[in-house]
């Protein structure tokens, strides 16, 4: 039965994703939410909790409150927290309680603004979607608002991101780095798809290895002040489908272009390079795209999809690999699968993923039941841990855990797959 | 210390600035005003997960929106019960269409028919939007026992939005933890203690009278299994010593006919004999003497005496998630010369009440700390500052993390420490803390301190 699990976990849901997005901005995010969403936010979803003093909040909403409609006590708690604690911007996020009473997010986001003088959003999250819905939500937010036009902003000073030592020393090692006169933004990064076990920093060495230049992260390791110069790249790249909601207003905003896909592969990456230098320029000598979907520049995958068999006789149907989990990082995984192992790989997304992103071999899987049978005849499963009670015994496991599915539980097995995927291929080939 | 997240914004407290009250100027029994809420990282404290996995055997199934499924199924997973555990999402056409109850019934249904091994018990969690769409419960439930006769059905509730009015959530917990005993005969030689999370201790009060008189002592702690647990019907006297289990004491008392006791959880000499006199009336045992209470008083105060000897001035600070009466320990440590400074505590638990008053007048600078209000988010940061290199004890892991010391207890809820027992254990305890680091944060930030025990 659809929405039922007997036995695998949840996905992060799109209220944590606001947070998760938004954490490391110097905003205050507040949870409209009686109590439960902030200890499961900081225990399961937010490594960073410990470590940086990012202030997000629940409402503690009552009953009382919520039938009589006490929209004010929010309001003036909001208000009276930032008095004192000054934050850049001002975010509340929804879960099923204001859903059910309609509460006005845009209206109360508004009063909140014009009270305390500080930027303010409402997101209106149910709690019943998942991180990725938030966090693409919430980064869309970002973008319309902070990102500023580079017309009216040209000013001094490096556009890059501040390296660290870490960074610089590794860019200053990277002979071969030949810059393209390009540069990007990496947008949809959060702990829930990439932990921090420092991919964010590797997707930006490849980038710069490939002779790009980085203005921003969306959202770790760059400030409020460096994602607001977002617009002066030329091109963004979707890591995660977090990332796409930024990617439609900064495309509607400026024309900015976008690439679609996560650099972990030996082959991928370098053709996901190539196809956005090439792309970029492509745009530049076009005057940029007619529609949203014309400036997407995605690499080419699901190399078995004309019928042709892989290694042993292996197709979609039987033989092959399932990958489950968010829909980017997973499409390029296949994708790095099949170009390297041979083997057809097919998609299970269980989160919400851009339409027309995945390939017709490809699902999308919410739910237990959906997911169990796309798994018959698969040789190999790659999943959270926690999947492995309901793939079948005749799959071999390969185990690749992610925080937005099984929180803390498996952190520091969470492989850093730009740094190294060889580990996880040679389980394949 | 915690990392600023921007440096440009000015947006640390100082100590100053970090809000408390002095006790002689807090209100009873709420010192402050409610607002938004900030979760400290300490994460000790059992939550309905954990208390639900006390029933041995038992299925937990919660059926609620993905966002409130995510912690209580990682509870699941983390403390490696996920085969006893499922999940049923409420989707926004759920809300829509009115099918809320059809969803419960089926989803239940379809997992009990996939489940391995049919659990003698289903532990079925309800949230906030059954309560709030008006979902008719007594059919659920009423469909659900006619579907599968041979499982014992009870409600659970998930909806913290209740917190503020009536039962709490954790009260409620406890007392559907018991509602599954069926009714059976009383044996006059049986006791159960209910309503705690954590084993008894051997050497406490209670243990040490229930096992001088020869009674057969049940504990949902030590049942194996189903059966087991369903022998603690046949109690005559059921002795709670949480606060939060007296409702469902009184419960039990009524639908099964034994007598509930509420044990007071106290640190106050008096009020430990007069609590203790009350349970041997109930018990028709002798109460205990005056020179067995001479003796147990002296024994408190040696340690009392080699505890303060050996930390001194050393601050202490105190937190709720400890024990029941965080400003009774602050009262019996404060007149023992003690240099208690802090009591974390975001309201005052009404059996503290004469505690908070006697502190009102004895000790008006005992500062009381909240846990949830905004500004704690940077009250380590600013306690750091401010301590330098000064020694904290902390008793309780809140008032650990928000110290960020490495000399603390690690204990929860008590820890199934009561009576006379309670101040020694206690008194040993902040020995072993001051002597002995610990690994502050990887210890505090472990769900369900000791819930092992749910394990079988």
């Amino acid at each position: 039965m659809k929405q039922t699990a007997r036995i695998i976990s949840t996905y992060s849901a799109d209220v944590m994703g606001v947070c998760s997005a938004l954490f490391e901005l110097g905003g205050m995010t507040v949870m409209h939410d009686a109590s439960g969403c902030n200890s499961t936010y900081t225990t399961h979803d937010e490594p960073r909790w410990y470590d940086m003093d990012s202030m997000v909040y629940i409402s503690g909403i009552s009953e009382m409150e919520a039938i009589m409609g006490d929209d004010e006590k929010l309001i003036s708690d909001i208000v009276d927290a930032a008095a004192v604690l000054k934050p850049a911007f001002i975010a509340i996020a929804g879960t099923p309680i204001p859903t059910m009473t309609g509460f006005d997010f845009e209206a109360v986001a508004a009063v909140i603004e014009q009270r305390s003088g500080i930027p303010s959003f409402g997101f209106p999250t149910t709690g019943m979607n998942t991180y990725i819905h938030g966090a693409s939500m919430a980064f869309a937010g970002i973008a319309e608002r902070f990102v500023d036009d580079p017309e009216d902003s040209k000013s001094g000073g490096s556009n890059t991101l501040n390296m660290s030592a870490r960074k610089l020393a590794s860019v200053l090692d990277s002979c071969c780095m030949r810059p393209n006169g390009i540069k990007v933004n990496v947008l949809g990064l959060t702990p829930l798809d990439f932990s921090v076990n420092g991919t964010d920093d590797s997707i930006v060495q490849w980038l710069e290895r490939e002779g790009f230049e980085v203005v921003s992260k969306w959202a770790m390791g760059s400030s409020l002040d460096e994602i607001r110069r977002s617009a002066e790249a030329d091109v963004n790249l979707v890591v995660s489908a977090a990332g796409y909601g930024a990617a439609k207003v900064l495309y509607e905003r400026f024309g900015m272009p976008y690439a679609i896909g996560f650099p972990a592969g030996n082959e991928l990456p370098g053709l996901l390079a190539d196809r956005i230098i090439l792309s970029v320029k492509q745009f530049k000598e076009q005057g940029g795209a007619d529609s949203f979907e014309a400036a997407e520049i995605s690499v080419d995958s699901g190399v078995f999809l004309d019928g042709s068999e892989g290694k042993g006789g292996s197709t979609y149907e039987k033989g092959f690999a399932a990958v489950i989990g968010e829909g980017i990082t997973s499409l390029s995984l296949a994708g790095t699968i099949e170009l390297e192992c041979g083997i057809p790989a097919k998609v299970l997304c269980a989160t919400e993923c851009p339409e027309d992103i995945l390939r017709e071999c490809d699902r999308m899987t919410p739910d237990e039941d959906d997911i169990i049978p796309e798994l018959e005849g698969a040789a190999f499963v790659i999943a959270d841990p926690l999947y492995k009670p309901i793939v079948p015994e005749s799959a071999k496991f390969i185990s690749l855990p992610s925080e937005a599915f099984s929180g803390r539980i498996y952190r520091d097995e969470i492989p850093d797959l730009v740094e190294d995927i060889n580990e996880l291929l040679i389980k394949i080939k | 210390m915690l990392k600023k997240v921007n440096e440009k914004q000015n947006i640390r407290l100082s100590a100053d600035e970090i809000p408390h009250v002095r006790i002689a100027d807090a209100n009873f029994p709420a010192p402050f005003r409610s607002g938004l809420e900030y979760s400290s990282p300490a994460r000790g404290t059992w939550n309905i997960v954990h208390t639900g996995m006390l029933i041995p055997e038992a299925h937990e199934i919660f059926v609620c929106a993905a966002g409130c499924l995510r912690g209580v199924v990682l509870t699941a997973a983390e403390m490696g019960t996920t085969d006893r555990f499922s999940t049923v999402a409420v989707r926004e056409n759920n809300l829509l269409d009115g099918d809320m109850e059809d969803l419960v019934i089926e989803g239940v249904t379809d997992i009990i028919n996939k489940l391995p091994k049919r659990p003698p018990a289903v532990l079925v969690y309800t949230s906030c939007v059954h309560h709030f769409t008006g979902v008719d419960l007594d059919m659920i439930y009423a469909t659900l026992r006619s579907r599968f006769p041979d499982i014992d059905f009870t409600d659970c509730y998930m909806n913290p939005i209740m917190r503020k009015s009536g039962l709490t959530p954790d009260q409620l917990m406890r007392s559907r933890l018991y509602m599954l005993l069926h009714e059976r005969e009383i044996d006059p030689q049986a006791v159960a203690i209910i309503g705690n999370d954590l084993p008894t201790d051997e050497d406490s009060d209670l243990m040490k009278i229930l096992k001088g008189a020869g009674l057969k002592i049940h504990e949902i702690t030590s049942c194996k299994n189903y059966e087991e647990y369903q022998q603690m019907a046949e109690s005559r006297v059921y002795v709670s010593y949480n606060p939060d289990a007296a409702p469902g004491g009184d419960m039990l008392s009524e639908r099964l006919g034994g007598t509930h006791y509420a044990l007071k959880f106290s640190f106050d000499y008096d009020e430990i004999d007069e609590t203790f006199a009350g349970l041997a009336e109930v018990l028709g045992t002798a109460p205990r003497s005056s020179e067995e209470i001479s003796a147990l008083r002296a024994e408190c105060e040696k340690e009392l005496e080699e505890t303060k000897k050996l930390i001194g001035e050393t601050p202490v600070s105190i937190d709720y998630t400890y024990c029941p009466r965080p400003l009774g320990l602050a009262k019996l440590l404060l007149d023992h010369g003690f240099n208690v400074t802090k009591v974390y505590a975001d309201g005052i638990p009404g059996g503290d009440k004469a505690a908070f008053e006697s502190l009102q007048k004895e000790h008006p600078d005992l500062m009381i700390y909240p846990t949830v209000h905004p500004g704690m988010r940077f009250a380590r940061t600013a306690n750091v500052e401010e301590q330098g290199e000064v020694k904290v004890l902390a008793i309780g892991q809140k008032a650990a993390a928000f110290e960020e010391t490495d000399h603390f207890i690690n204990v929860v809820e008590g820890g199934g420490m009561n009576g006379y027992e309670a101040v020694m254990r206690t008194c040993r305890l902040m020995r072993e803390a001051f002597l002995e680091k610990k690994e502050m944060r990887e210890l505090v930030q472990v769900k369900g301190l000791g819930c092992e025990v749910c394990i079988r």
